[in-house]
């Protein structure tokens, strides 16, 4: 059984017990334990459920490596699912229930599907469920999700109680990873000056060589106080360099919380790097062994095993086997056994066994078996024995050997991700068997420098003394990279270990049969085994990438940390090629899964994203504005009184102002400033129509489009004086127009005299509307002459209105006697306060967009964004009087002048009335005679704008139409989606006061 | 005028550094050759400063205020002058409120007869202010900017999270901020979120 020891324990305070909750059961462990070690502490061996076979599973690995224990952790606004046990810190509280099982861990039904394998082999989704069709939604696909699967999602309804941030960060070297190699490189860099940011996703320094030694006594202490005490260099504990990318950016993911959750602040924070050198000393991940039974609750990495004993004062059993190919593991079984545990036989698959630390191993005592393999293991639950065989062989049992847990090791696979990422290639080692970085071909920077570099076991230096040489190589040309005089640290001088050569052993023993693959597991997680892969290769899987989602392994959450080696070895195997030949899966970040809250930052809730207010958003959102979101602004859709629906207020928002006074906040409105000798000229080539011949104190309105002819923006050009406009253009349009006339100004036009400027919000403006909008104007005062004749129709004039400082334009979107008004924005609520109280004995009504849009259809003026869609142009729409004909050339005439767009089949703007005065749907389309090629109606025109007009009580609407001009009077149909016919009779646009007499008064 | 109004009239935060809408300040956009040494006389006559280098910033008035904290704070910074550089033809002049009608006045008449641009754009933006031993960790959580090198005299124009800004110091440990006005409210709200408690990055 698994159990605390008496002594050890190097992270764990034995002074400090710490309470946690695994599946509803109280279990205790210490201050520094990982849940994995307080578990295996509980005799917890047994962690979770296999995804596809509900097989029993133990933890494996001490890191983040670890592919089986997984829990659900927390509850409610703090649920997560798919938590690693071994990178979870205990703190009291915690607490986690295990994934993947039904109705319980102990009894779970999905185990069934172990005994069905065989109907489950590799690629069984694509084979099983082709036929017959129905079967896939009504039998397989529930079955799959009900059995399959690792968490639970989180509630959907539950927004996640914490908050989580980004933090931009420059340094010249960033070393990721914190054990001896890292320490080292981050000082040798820094001696030389260098801002150095080292980061390590473990809570300690050290890495590794905390537990299977240090160069020497002592070192990683003095070396961590070294850094600490250097200005230039930033240390991070707790944080994963999770991805490197383009331009040495590399993102740094900190949990700040994940062990502390009762403190304030932010659960995770991102760090956004920019790196001039990156290093990576991420050190080195230990492969398992394909062994029948090898996925059975207590067969461990043996690195694992001596870290548990190590690090936690925690012994997987009390008889533990070891089996290996290398001489590493050797450790294991001198640490089991100096922590007064059994170890009863060590299984070295080489003939020739293992050198120094093998004759240390006899020389306590143990057993070692050279030559010699596991067959099998037995037990469920957990580890009863193991049965050896002889590696050469199929797996005649020789023996029985009684055990309850099982140290393996295959060998060391350098972690490679971070090199790999952004493109640096790996080579094949053969003499050490593992994948290292290939130093000749570095990922590459923006100028075709190579700006990673990898240290100590990342780098493939296993050997510790190589490691540091390594290491302080790397500070060194990292430094220099980055523009700094660098020179080596002195090192501790180390004899290298006097190790017999691994010996790759991808299979166990060499001969298994079909029996004993089809139980020895390569990818944990996703429950791939060695099988699977070899019949992929059969079925002509030759591609890793392939197989790699044929067989789904690797695809898990740890991305075949463990298992990606062992797997394209049997791959490579079966397909009789080397294994360079077959190559590796792409290394794609994040290293390992990060928060998707992390990635978010700070964007949720409020502040999710920007809204834009007005001067005057407060006093709307006090008497009942209808929000609508126009670009990022949020404007009144109308303002609602009592209990009256939207439809309710916008009318009676209509007939008001028709009727006397109507109040619009229109500070929305793009307000561009074109100043300078070239100003007229520039703005003849941006609108269709001559702006050149206003004269100061006149505002024109003016259609622009893009280079390929179509409508992109309209408004008002006010000539300010001799020498500015003031172009106003829709909501949401500023900043894109202020960027189009940028842009024509920096590449084409370089040499005309004209600046421009995005006044929008310097602005608030109102919207003054109806018969009685004048005299409300008048009654604040001022020096301004806003009399019939002083300010005429399309006038502009500016001065004193009451105390403010306002430019008054006399224009008219409603078909009006209508003013707009500007005013300085920190001027806007004031000016409305004041219409407010000044219009009392006119009814003032405040109205919005909608009331709007539906005042300008009744007066057939178009709509940005209704009339057009990015295909149509002012042609179309019957705008040929805003074109000039004198002008040489505007943006978009020559493309006007395309046979396509001189065509009379255009569909061409019309008004609609609806025979029995009801409201077309929006984008109805009517239909003509026949159908096309596909089968579908044919159709002749569609709705563009379509409201229920107050003014008129019946329905009005605009729309494109087939050759419409030259058929008034036609009646033409539009389906609606409720099966009802709309019938309209195409009419002109302007349905409300024609002549214009109601704003000319 | 008596009743103008900043977006937030004064809102403050106090965090890990104290966050606060620093009210109205008088800002006009420059554009023109600022090589010329006409516009030279006439910048200096209307901010009161010469004409910054790149990416550069020259206050008047305004290092006072960095001592003083809150109300008095702002009130010393509203009442400094400068200029910034905001690209190659283009400047920012500060000015207090009252007087920006005036700077452009000044500008118009000094520079009267030459190619130029001068607007009063100070009630376009919303100013805050980020003080404290904190203030660069605040700022590094939001605006894609180098805080440990970011020095006294600099303007940056970045952006914070989703919206532009731009910031410069006003004294040691002291952030001066402008956005536009429509997003005053998002923009405390990111201060605030970035200034909460237990959020210290412990870099700077």
């Amino acid at each position: 059984m698994s159990t605390r020891l008496a002594n050890g324990g190097r992270r764990i305070d034995r002074t400090r017990p710490v309470e946690f909750r695994f599946n509803g059961k109280r279990l205790k462990g210490f201050e520094g334990d990982t849940l994995a070690s307080a578990l295996l502490a509980n005799d917890q061996m047994m962690m979770g459920r296999s995804f596809k076979y509900h097989r029993p599973r133990g933890v494996v690995a001490s890191g983040s490596e670890e592919p089986n224990a997984l829990f659900n952790m927390g509850e409610g606004g703090k649920f997560e699912p798919n938590q690693r046990a071994t990178t979870t810190e205990l703190f009291d509280g915690l607490s986690v229930t295990s994934q993947n099982h039904w109705p319980s861990l102990e009894f779970d039904v999905g185990v069934l599907n172990n005994y069905a394998a065989r109907f489950l082999p590799a690629g069984f989704y694509y084979k099983t469920f082709m036929f017959p069709r129905p079967a896939w939604k009504h039998v397989f696909e529930p079955f799959i999700r009900q059995s399959a699967g690792l968490g639970r999602a989180p509630d959907k309804e539950t927004l996640d109680a914490d908050t989580y941030e980004h933090f931009y960060f420059f340094a010249d070297v960033v070393v990721v990873g914190g054990g001896v190699a890292g320490l080292q490189a981050a000082k040798t860099a820094a001696l030389s000056g260098a801002k150095v940011l080292i980061m390590e996703q473990d809570p300690h320094w050290g890495g590794r060589a905390m537990v299977d030694g240090e160069p020497e006594e002592g070192f990683v202490q003095r070396l961590v106080g070294e850094l600490e005490g250097m200005d230039n260099v930033t240390m991070r504990r707790r944080m994963m360099g999770a991805g490197v990318y383009d331009h040495g950016y590399l993102l740094g993911y900190e949990r700040l919380r994940d062990h502390a959750p009762m403190l304030a602040g932010p659960r995770h924070r991102l760090w956004r790097i920019r790196a001039g050198q990156i290093i990576t000393a991420t050190g080195a991940i230990e492969r398992p062994l394909s062994f029948a039974g090898n996925d059975i609750p207590g067969v461990m990495l043996a690195g694992a095993v001596r870290d548990y004993i190590a690090e936690y004062g925690v012994s997987p059993g009390d008889r533990v086997a070891v089996v290996t190919n290398n001489d590493d593991a050797y450790r294991t079984a001198i640490a089991v056994k100096k922590a007064g545990l059994e170890v009863p036989v060590i299984v070295d698959a080489r003939a020739g066994g293992g050198g120094e630390l093998a004759r240390e191993a006899r020389g306590m005592g143990i057993r070692v078996e050279n030559g010699k393999a596991i067959a099998k293991v037995t037990g469920g639950k957990r580890v009863k024995s193991v049965k050896l065989c002889a590696q050469a062989g199929e797996g005649a049992v020789l023996e029985e050997v009684a055990c309850d847990a099982v140290a393996m090791s295959g060998g060391w696979s350098p972690v490679v991700h971070l090199w790999s990422h952004c493109g640096g290639k790996l080579v094949w080692d053969e003499a050490e068997a593992m994948f290292r970085p290939d130093e000749s071909r570095p990922p590459l920077n923006q100028n075709g420098a190579g700006f990673v570099r990898c240290a100590g076991a990342a780098n493939g230096a296993l050997d510790l003394g190589a490691g540091l040489a390594d290491a302080d190589a790397a500070g060194k040309g990292a430094a220099e990279a980055a523009g700094f005089k660098a020179r080596g640290d002195t090192l501790p001088d180390l004899a290298q270990d006097d190790a017999l050569p691994i010996e790759p052993v991808w299979m166990m023993p060499q001969g298994a049969g079909p029996k004993l693959r089809m139980k020895a597991w390569l990818d944990y997680q996703n429950d791939v085994k060695v099988s699977d892969v070899q019949l992929a290769a059969r079925e002509g899987y030759e591609s890793v990438e392939h197989t790699k989602r044929y067989t789904t392994l690797g695809m898990a959450t740890d991305q075949g940390k463990l298992s990606n080696i062992n797997g394209l070895a049997i791959l490579s195997d079966t397909l009789g090629q080397a294994i360079p030949q077959t190559g590796t899966t792409t290394f794609r970040p994040p290293y390992t899964p990060i928060s998707m809250a992390s990635i978010a930052g700070e964007a949720r809730g409020e502040i999710f994203q920007p809204v834009r207010r007005t001067p005057m958003h407060a006093w709307h959102e006090a008497n009942g504005a209808h929000w609508e979101p126009v670009g990022h602004w949020r404007r009144p859709y109308c303002y609602l009184k009592g209990e009256e629906t939207p439809h309710e207020a916008v009318s009676r928002e209509i007939r008001a102002t028709r009727a006397s006074l109507g109040l619009l906040d229109a500070s929305t409105l793009g307000k561009l400033i074109v100043k300078g000798p070239d100003a007229g000229k520039f703005l003849d080539m941006l609108y269709t129509n001559m702006m050149s011949t206003l004269k100061p104190g006149r505002c024109r309105y003016g259609l622009m489009c893009s280079e390929n002819g179509f409508l992109s923006d309209d408004g008002v050009v006010v000539r300010l004086d001799e020498d500015s406009f003031l172009c106003h253009t829709t909501t949401g349009g500023a900043e894109r127009i202020h960027g189009h006339m940028e842009e024509w100004l920096q590449t084409e036009w370089w040499d005309w005299q004209v600046h421009v400027v995005n006044a929008t919000e310097q602005w608030a403006q109102v919207g003054v509307v109806g018969p009685n909008s004048r005299k409300v104007l008048e009654k604040l005062g001022g020096d301004v002459d806003i009399s019939k004749d002083g300010l005429s129709f399309m006038g502009y004039t500016s001065g004193k209105l009451g105390e403010f400082d306002a430019r008054i334009f006399r224009i008219a979107f409603a078909g009006e006697l209508s003013y707009e008004v500007a005013v300085p924005a920190s001027q806007g609520r004031a000016l409305w306060d004041a219409l407010w109280d000044a219009g009392e004995e006119f009814g003032v009504t405040p109205y919005g967009t909608e009331a709007m849009h539906v005042m300008r259809a009744e007066k057939g003026f178009i709509m940005i964004g209704d009339e057009t869609d990015g295909t149509v142009i002012p042609q179309d729409l019957g705008l040929h009087w805003a074109i000039s004909k004198k002008k040489e050339d505007y943006i978009g005439k020559r493309a006007q002048e395309r046979t396509f767009m001189q065509s009379s089949d255009r569909w061409q703007l019309v008004g609609l009335e609806t025979v029995d005065g009801s409201v077309i749907p929006d984008g109805a389309y009517a239909v003509a005679e026949g159908e096309n090629a596909n089968g579908q109606r044919n159709v002749q025109g569609r709705v563009t704008s379509t409201y229920y007009s107050p003014t008129l009580d019946r329905g009005i609407a605009m729309g494109l139409v087939h050759k419409g001009p030259e058929r008034m009077g036609e009646v033409i149909d539009f389906p609606g989606t409720d099966g009802t016919i709309y019938k309209a009779k195409i009419v002109d646009a302007v349905f409300y006061d024609p002549e214009g007499e109601k704003q000319n008064v | 005028m008596s009743d103008t109004v900043s977006a937030l009239q004064g809102a403050a935060f106090e965090g890990i550094a104290r966050v606060e809408e620093a009210g109205l300040r008088g800002m006009v956009t420059f554009r023109g050759d600022l090589t010329a040494a006409k516009v030279k006389t006439a910048v200096k006559a209307a901010s009161g400063v010469a004409i910054p280098g790149q990416r550069g910033i020259a206050m008047s008035g305004e290092g006072g205020a960095a001592a003083a904290t809150g109300a008095a704070a702002a009130t010393g910074a509203a009442a400094a002058t400068g200029a910034a550089w905001m690209s190659p033809d283009e400047l920012l002049i500060l000015v207090p409120h009252a007087e920006a009608d005036a700077a452009v006045a000044t500008l118009n008449d000094k520079l009267s007869g030459t190619h130029f641009m001068a607007e009063n754009v100070s009630d376009a933006r919303a100013v805050f202010t980020v003080t404290g031993g904190k203030a660069r960790e605040v700022i590094g959580k939001l605006a894609p900017v180098d805080m440990g090198a970011f020095g006294q005299g600099e303007i940056r124009r970045t952006r914070f999270a989703q919206v532009p800004a731009a910031l410069w110091m006003h004294g040691e440990e002291a952030f001066t901020i402008v956005c536009f006005r429509s997003v005053a409210d998002y923009m405390f709200g990111l201060l605030r979120a970035a200034a909460q408690e237990g959020s210290e990055v412990g870099v700077y």
